[in-house]
């Protein structure tokens, strides 16, 4: 593959989007300024930084809801699969900022969580945990059965048919998917700004509330994003990749 | 490989009395076997039975109700037991049923190692053995889905052979194949009888049936109609079932 010519390609289409943002900014009559960011540089950063540690934070912890709740979709024992099920509906059927209204500010209240930080972490997690459910439920129903079979015809026993069969398989099935959950991740931390935990979004809000430079800052906040979806994509796409059978 | 041998000695089987539904449906009914086994084609239209049959004397599927013998030794139908057992068969399903995410070598080794208690060391020699044997040792780091219909199959008959299995259960090998991928496998099947390797083979090859294998048994609504010696069945059919099967084989054909 002609790495060099793709590279180039790339280059010229970002060009011409740049260019297109820059006479649309021009014909609105608005002229970008970034003088805020030396003065406000520390907060920004530390914004970016916060969103950085919710993001992580959620993504470990909705893999570790996701992953029972997808098994437990599938389980044997009807009142749990009915849980599972009920979880994943209501979570993906509604929106992300009700969601952080209701468990804020109502099961928050009630049970006496405050720290917006904490609670900011766990209601990403139960949100990006539901999809994690689902992405992880759809990689085992994309399992091929004839493979279990396949695999008894071995000898392999169940905790090796596991290990060396279904594991590697779903894995392969799931990681581009699940880094594509990462990055939502990261853009949907934004939305905890509604509760007043100071990441990256609510940072930026703050100071173009002051400064009221709304198209600088937001520009900004949109680039500050890029910068940690674009690596996460990047990676998915290798994943998807490298880990195809065919 | 040492099992060369002039004349193979049979696999004892004795089936008795094997019945199985699926949700109610029967598709064995009562059938019973006792021969040795060397080469072996169970024949028969269509759901008739046969890859079910393969597949309980693959210890894959325990019975509703009856039982065999191999090699004179009940088949116990516990998980345990059977997984014991299948570890000493090799069975080639009609995709081959390689693991999709291993190389062919792996697919070899990984069962070695894992079942069989190979070191890694004697794992990959006995893998280059056998790719070798079969003509695969230029492909041995490809993927299943990298690899030809055929080139498939053998490596799937090669991971079936690696630990020395007592019995070889070979599920229509060929019939996801073009026709010059068939010859390819069939061949080589052919080739692992004259090895000394015993197998029982579900086909729809009746030349095959008829010529590679000694014994032939043709299963009908599942029950066993007729079973022996292959050129006997096939000239001489007793059962109005086989003869019109055979004859309608035959429409076609050259």
């Amino acid at each position: 593959m002609p790495c060099g010519r793709a590279a180039l390609s790339y280059l010229v289409i970002c060009a011409a989007v740049v260019t297109a943002v820059w006479l649309s900014l021009g014909a609105a009559g608005i002229a970008l300024n970034f003088d805020f960011v030396p003065q406000y540089q520390a907060r920004i950063w530390d914004g970016f930084l916060t969103t950085l540690g919710i993001s992580a934070a959620s993504l470990v912890l909705s893999l570790a809801i996701g992953i029972p709740v997808a098994a437990g979709q599938g389980a044997r024992f009807l009142p749990l699969r009915y849980l599972c099920d009920l979880y994943v509906k209501i979570i993906r059927g509604t929106p992300l900022i009700v969601q952080i209204y209701f468990f804020y500010y109502i099961i928050g209240t009630a049970w006496g969580i405050d720290n917006r930080l904490l609670a900011g972490i766990m209601i990403l997690s139960l949100f990006s945990g539901a999809y994690i459910a689902e992405i992880i439920r759809g990689s085992l129903l994309a399992l091929d059965k004839s493979q279990l079979e396949a695999a008894r015809s071995v000898g392999f026993t169940r905790p090796q048919t596991l290990r060396y069969v279904v594991i590697p398989q779903l894995v392969a099935q799931a990681l581009p998917a699940l880094t594509g959950q990462a990055a939502s991740i990261i853009k949907d931390s934004s939305l905890l700004s509604v509760i007043a935990v100071i990441e990256l979004t609510q940072t930026i809000r703050e100071i173009t509330a002051t400064n009221y430079n709304f198209f600088g800052g937001f520009l900004l906040l949109g680039g500050l994003y890029l910068v940690l979806t674009l690596p996460i994509m990047c990676v998915s796409r290798r994943f998807e990749k490298r880990l195809s059978y065919e | 490989m040492s099992d060369i041998a002039p004349k193979v000695a049979g696999l004892p089987l004795k089936l008795e009395h094997i019945t199985k539904s699926f949700d109610g449906v029967p598709v064995l009914r009562d059938v019973s076997y006792e021969g040795e086994v060397r080469a072996l084609a169970i024949i028969g239209p269509s759901g008739g039975g046969k890859s079910t049959l393969l597949r309980i004397l693959g210890g894959l599927l325990a019975p509703d109700s009856g039982q065999f013998a191999v090699d004179c030794q009940p088949v116990s139908f516990d998980e345990e037991s059977l997984r014991a057992y299948r570890a000493r068969l090799g069975f080639v399903f009609q995709d081959g049923g390689l693991f999709h995410h291993m190389s062919a070598r792996q697919n070899i080794e990984v069962p070695l190692q894992v079942v069989h208690g190979y070191g890694e060391q004697a794992a990959t020699q006995r893998a280059s053995e056998l790719l070798e044997r079969l003509g695969l040792l230029d492909q041995a780091e490809k993927r299943p889905g990298q690899l030809s219909g055929g080139q498939r199959q053998r490596v799937a008959i090669a991971r079936a052979l690696a630990a020395s299995p007592d019995l070889l259960l070979l599920d229509e090998p060929t019939s996801a194949l073009d026709p010059e991928y068939t010859t390819e496998v069939l061949d080589v099947v052919s080739e692992l009888k004259h090895a000394g390797t015993r197998f029982i083979i579900v086909t729809h090859e009746m030349g095959f049936a008829a010529r590679a294998c000694d014994t032939a048994a043709f299963l009908y609504g599942g029950q066993l109609l007729e079973a022996g010696p292959s050129r006997q069945l096939f000239d001489h059919p007793h059962t109005p079932e086989l003869a019109r099967f055979l004859g309608r084989l035959l429409e076609w054909s050259l």
